[in-house]
C-alpha cells in the first residue's frame, strides 16, 4: 500500500502529490500578495515564508523524484486516446520541471539580489546562496524568469486539474480517485468508453 | 663636615624618584582640568552601526544627521552629562531599498518619529580614560535604558574626541522586524567629536 503497483498509486506517492500540490498552489497567491503589499514589515515576513515553502517544495520534489524512479508507474486508463496520453504526459513532465525550475529561480533571486537577505528556512536552517553574480540586473533577470515560469506552470496546473475533473465527472473513471485512495485499483473504464485494451 | 658622596647620590636618586612619581599626576590633573566645559557635537562625528545576520555578515551603515551637547566635569566625572539627538531619516547603508525599509514604519517610522534621543543619567569612570555612559534612549515613542562605553581618543585645547560603543536591543523600541534572520542587537560604533561651546 505504501508503494505504487501496476494499477494503483501507493500512499507515499499520493502524499507527495497532494502535499507538494498544496504548497505549490499556495505559493502563487502568496508570491502575488508579497510583491504588492505596501506594508514593509508584512512584506518581509511574507517573502521569508515564500522562500521557506519554496525550499520545502524543492526538497520534497527531489525526494519525490527518487521515489518515482524507485516505483512502477500505474497504467493509464485504456480508454484514453493517444492524444490524451501524450497531453497528460507532457503536462506531467512540465509540472515536474516546474517543481525544480521555479524554486531554483527563486533561490537565484535571493542569491543574486544586492540585498543579500539570508535564506533561513522556517527560521531553522540557513540555506546558502547559489554562486551567482550579485547585481540589480541579475536580480531582475531571475525575478522575471521566476514569475514567467510560475505563470506558465499555473496554466499547465490548471489544465492538469481540469483534466482530472473531466475524468472524474464526465468519463467517470478512477483517475482522480486513485490519487486519493491507495486501495483504489485499476482505472475503471466508463461503460461507453469501453474499448479493447 | 662633608656628606659622603654615596649619601648625596642616594638623596639625588630619591629626589628624581619623587619628581617622577608626581609628574604624571600633575600632568593628568592639568589635562583633566583642561577638558572641563561644554562641547557641541560636530557634524564630522561618525555614528556607525551594524546588525548581524544568520550565516555571517550583516547590515552596516551610519546616520548622517545628528546633534548634541555634552558637559565634562573631570573633577567629578559622575556630574558630566550628554544629550544626543539622531535623525533616523538620514540613515545610510549604501542600498536605497534597505534605507527605505529602515525609514518605513517597519523600523524607524521616521515620518511619525523623526528623532531618536539619548539623555545620560549616570556616567561612571571605568579607567583613567574610559567611562560607562548610561542613559535613557527614546526611539519610536518608547524609552528604555541604554549604556555606552566611551573612551577618550584625542583632545586639544578646544576639541575632544571619544570613541563610543554600545549594544542596543531593537526589540525594546518596537523595531524587531526581521529577527531572527537579522540580530536583535544593534552594535553602535561612534566617533564623537566635540568642539568647545
Amino acid at each position: 500500500m505504501l508503494r505504487n503497483s501496476r494499477d494503483s498509486f501507493g500512499l507515499i506517492s499520493i502524499l507527495f502529490h497532494w502535499i507538494i500540490a498544496l504548497i505549490f498552489i499556495g505559493q502563487i497567491p502568496l508570491g502575488y500578495w508579497m510583491v504588492r503589499t505596501s506594508d514593509f514589515a508584512l512584506q518581509f515576513s511574507l517573502y521569508q515564508w515564500h522562500k521557506s515553502f519554496g525550499f520545502l517544495v524543492l526538497g520534497l520534489s527531489a525526494l519525490r523524484l527518487v521515489w518515482k524512479f524507485a516505483n512502477t508507474r500505474p497504467a493509464d486508463p485504456s480508454a484514453m486516446a493517444t492524444w490524451e496520453r501524450i497531453g497528460s504526459h507532457v503536462a506531467h513532465v512540465l509540472l515536474y520541471l516546474s517543481l525544480f525550475a521555479i524554486p531554483l529561480t527563486g533561490w537565484a533571486i535571493a542569491s543574486s539580489s544586492p540585498l543579500q537577505i539570508p535564506s533561513f528556512m522556517f527560521n531553522f536552517v540557513v540555506i546558502p546562496p547559489l554562486p551567482l553574480t550579485i547585481s540589480d540586473s541579475a536580480e531582475a533577470f531571475w525575478t522575471a524568469s521566476h514569475a514567467w515560469l510560475a505563470y506558465v506552470s499555473a496554466v499547465v496546473a490548471a489544465c492538469h486539474i481540469l483534466a482530472a475533473l473531466h475524468h472524474h465527472f464526465w468519463k467517470r473513471d478512477s483517475i482522480l480517485t486513485r490519487m486519493l485512495d491507495p486501495r483504489r485499483k485499476a482505472p475503471e473504464r466508463a461503460p461507453t468508453q469501453d474499448v479493447i485494451p | 663636615m662633608t656628606m659622603p658622596t654615596h649619601f648625596i647620590a642616594a638623596a639625588a636618586r630619591l629626589g628624581i624618584a619623587i619628581a617622577l612619581a608626581f609628574t604624571p599626576l600633575a600632568a593628568n590633573a592639568d589635562t583633566l582640568s583642561q577638558v572641563a566645559g561644554s562641547y557641541k557635537i560636530q557634524p564630522s562625528s561618525r555614528i556607525g552601526f551594524s546588525v548581524g545576520q544568520v550565516g555571517g555578515g550583516g547590515i552596516n551603515g551610519d546616520f548622517k544627521k545628528f546633534s548634541g551637547i555634552f558637559k565634562l566635569n573631570p573633577a567629578d566625572i559622575g556630574r558630566s552629562t550628554i544629550s544626543f539627538t539622531l535623525y533616523p531619516e538620514s540613515v545610510s547603508t549604501g542600498q536605497a531599498r534597505i534605507e527605505n525599509f529602515l525609514r518605513s514604519d517597519a523600523v524607524f517610522d521616521s515620518a511619525n518619529f523623526p528623532t531618536i534621543t539619548f539623555k545620560s543619567t549616570q556616567i561612571t569612570q571605568t579607567s583613567p580614560n574610559t567611562a560607562d555612559v548610561a542613559g535613557m534612549l527614546t526611539a519610536r515613542g518608547k524609552t528604555s535604558q541604554a549604556t555606552f562605553q566611551a573612551s577618550l581618543s584625542d583632545h586639544g585645547k578646544n576639541s575632544i574626541t571619544f570613541h563610543v560603543e554600545g549594544k542596543i536591543l531593537r526589540s525594546r523600541y518596537g523595531m524587531d522586524v526581521g529577527t531572527p534572520i537579522y540580530s536583535n542587537v544593534v552594535q553602535f560604533d561612534m566617533l564623537i567629536q566635540g568642539q568647545r561651546s
